[in-house]
């Protein structure tokens, strides 16, 4: 993994096992034991079925780009250079918020696809961030 | 409608705010208290009287300061709202609902706000609990670079300003109407300074690829305050009453404050349509029969967002519903003729009720004429006033 400056995650007790996958180089999310519906960010129950017992489910990393932000002004704390904030919808449905490298501001697009990949942040804990599909690092 | 009769119906008897500024110079706490007591003399209503206090959740002044310094002889009720700017509008559910039940007499709704000199929400974000509130915007963004309001609205409205083609310059025409409203207000931060598209497109990117500087409200110091009774108590009182004629909030399922965009069609604002048809059940008036709009503009594309939303124009047409001049003060639905929170100041929009509230008495500095009605919108919430 690269190691650039940004900020470490916020790590609490209901999402440590997103911090955890990504540990393992996977992106993981949250996922209803009694319904198999997808959450995130994760929630402290299922919202509809109302299940307690909470898995993870690892994603495939593949999505595409629903809208995008870079903060110019003022700068994102803990980043050497602002990055690209992205929304993306994973293929499995569920939408995550990221950061997008590889790829130019004024390239991005509605639908850019693109794929997990994982750096380090200043702590030294695991990020996931995407990257155009087609031109992975 | 309402089953509430005539003389118990909920009606704003008073409005109060201080000055507008940069640095206030004292403690929130004091600019609650001069809003408030500002309110009562307008209405010319003893402060003691006093027996609701209403604000936004994440406000710092204190009701029980308030109490104090009000002098007020015996509360009977308190409460905090959530969510940010949109609390600004569900005060008046809450206000209504008490002064109707006969649970209260007298309320005051207040905001106050030392937003610029002391802290800035358009700064990166550090002071929010992990472990309390909604915080999902901080836990699952800022490590991403996601870290302010200008960013989080950047991601929520990206899809739809992409989907129908918006331009900067169409975001633009959105604040060169406002600060030409807030240009003749006295009481607006940028009286006298009215801007031109070109000034628009010259202003720093604040987030790219959609917020420039003059994409934003104006961060502000200040405090405002309504009061609210009954019609019939309002009788007593000195000032014209407007009327509540209905006040409503909604939160649909699965909902985030200012990053509801893990779910549905981003290009339309549903939780804002449900408000829009829920007032016009209840009052029997839609949003867009209103003579004013005073609709919530912390960033421009919300203004577009909530146009099509509250059904002042169709999907997709709000950006040529502002060009070919409909809400100009001259035009069929006049948009927050004070400049609104882009223009007058941004004291979380409460400055854009008491504004609604001129202007049905008609005595706003820019006045519509022969305004009776008002719309009040801040997405998940909505209100429409009226004159007696």
């Amino acid at each position: 993994m690269e190691q650039q400056q940004r900020p470490d995650p916020l790590n609490r007790i209901d999402g440590a096992f997103f911090w955890a996958a990504a540990e393992r180089g996977e992106l993981a999310v949250q996922r209803c034991c009694k319904c198999d519906r997808l959450w995130h960010p994760p929630r402290p129950v299922c919202p509809v079925c109302h299940g307690q017992d909470m898995d993870e489910q690892v994603l495939s990393g593949q999505g595409r780009v629903l809208s995008w932000a870079l903060s110019v002004h003022p700068r994102p704390f803990g980043f050497a250079e602002p990055p690209i904030a992205v929304l993306v919808e994973m293929e499995e449905g569920v939408r995550i918020v990221s950061t997008l490298e590889g790829v130019p501001l004024d390239e991005v697009h509605s639908d850019l696809a693109v794929k997990v990949d994982f750096v380090r942040s200043n702590g030294g804990k695991a990020l996931p961030l995407f990257r155009p599909a087609e031109t992975r690092a | 409608m309402s089953i509430v009769s005539p003389a118990r119906r909920a009606v704003i008897a008073g409005i109060g705010q201080t000055e507008f500024s940069r640095a206030s110079g004292r403690s929130e706490q004091r600019l609650a208290a001069e809003a408030a007591l500002a309110a009562c003399a307008d209405a010319a209503l003893d402060p003691a009287k006093i027996d609701g206090l209403i604000t936004f959740a994440i406000d710092k002044s204190d009701e029980i300061d308030l109490q104090r310094a009000l002098g007020i002889e015996e509360c009977r009720y308190t409460i905090r709202l959530p969510q940010g700017g949109a609390a600004s509008v569900t005060t008046l559910v809450h206000a209504a609902r008490a002064v109707e039940s006969g649970f209260c007499d007298h309320v005051i709704i207040w905001r106050a706000m030392n937003e610029r000199s002391q802290y800035r929400f358009g700064q990166p974000h550090f002071g929010i609990s992990l472990d309390a509130h909604s915080s999902t915007f901080m836990e699952w963004c800022f490590p991403f670079g996601a870290q302010t309001p200008a960013a989080w609205e950047c991601l929520s409205a990206g899809p739809y300003l992409s989907r129908y083609g918006v331009t900067s310059e169409d975001l633009g025409r959105v604040s060169v109407l406002l600060r030409q409203n807030a240009a003749t207000n006295p009481a607006s931060w940028f009286h006298g300074k009215p801007i031109t598209l070109e000034d628009h497109q010259a202003s720093k990117w604040i987030v790219a690829p959609w917020l420039r500087l003059l994409d934003c409200c104006q961060e502000s110091d200040g405090g405002v305050a309504i009061l609210v009774t009954t019609a019939e108590r309002a009788r007593d009182l000195r000032q014209i009453p407007v009327k509540l004629l209905g006040a409503e909030y909604a939160m649909l399922f699965n909902h985030e404050i200012i990053t509801d965009f893990y779910q549905g069609d981003l290009a339309c604002l549903p939780v804002s349509e449900r408000v829009r048809d829920r007032l016009t059940a209840s009052t029997g008036l839609a949003p867009r029969e209103t003579d004013v709009a005073m609709i919530y503009d912390n960033f421009t594309p919300q203004v577009l967002r909530q146009l099509e939303a509250f059904g002042f124009c169709g999907p997709g047409e709000a950006k040529d519903y502002i060009r070919e001049g409909h809400c100009a003060l001259d035009g069929q639905t006049p948009l927050s003729p004070n400049g609104g929170l882009i223009g007058e100041a941004y004291i979380h929009g409460v400055n854009n009720i008491t504004e609604a509230v001129r202007q049905v008495r008609g005595t706003a500095a820019n006045q519509v004429r022969d305004a009776r009605t008002a719309f009040v919108g801040a997405g998940v919430a909505g209100a429409i006033l009226a004159r007696d």
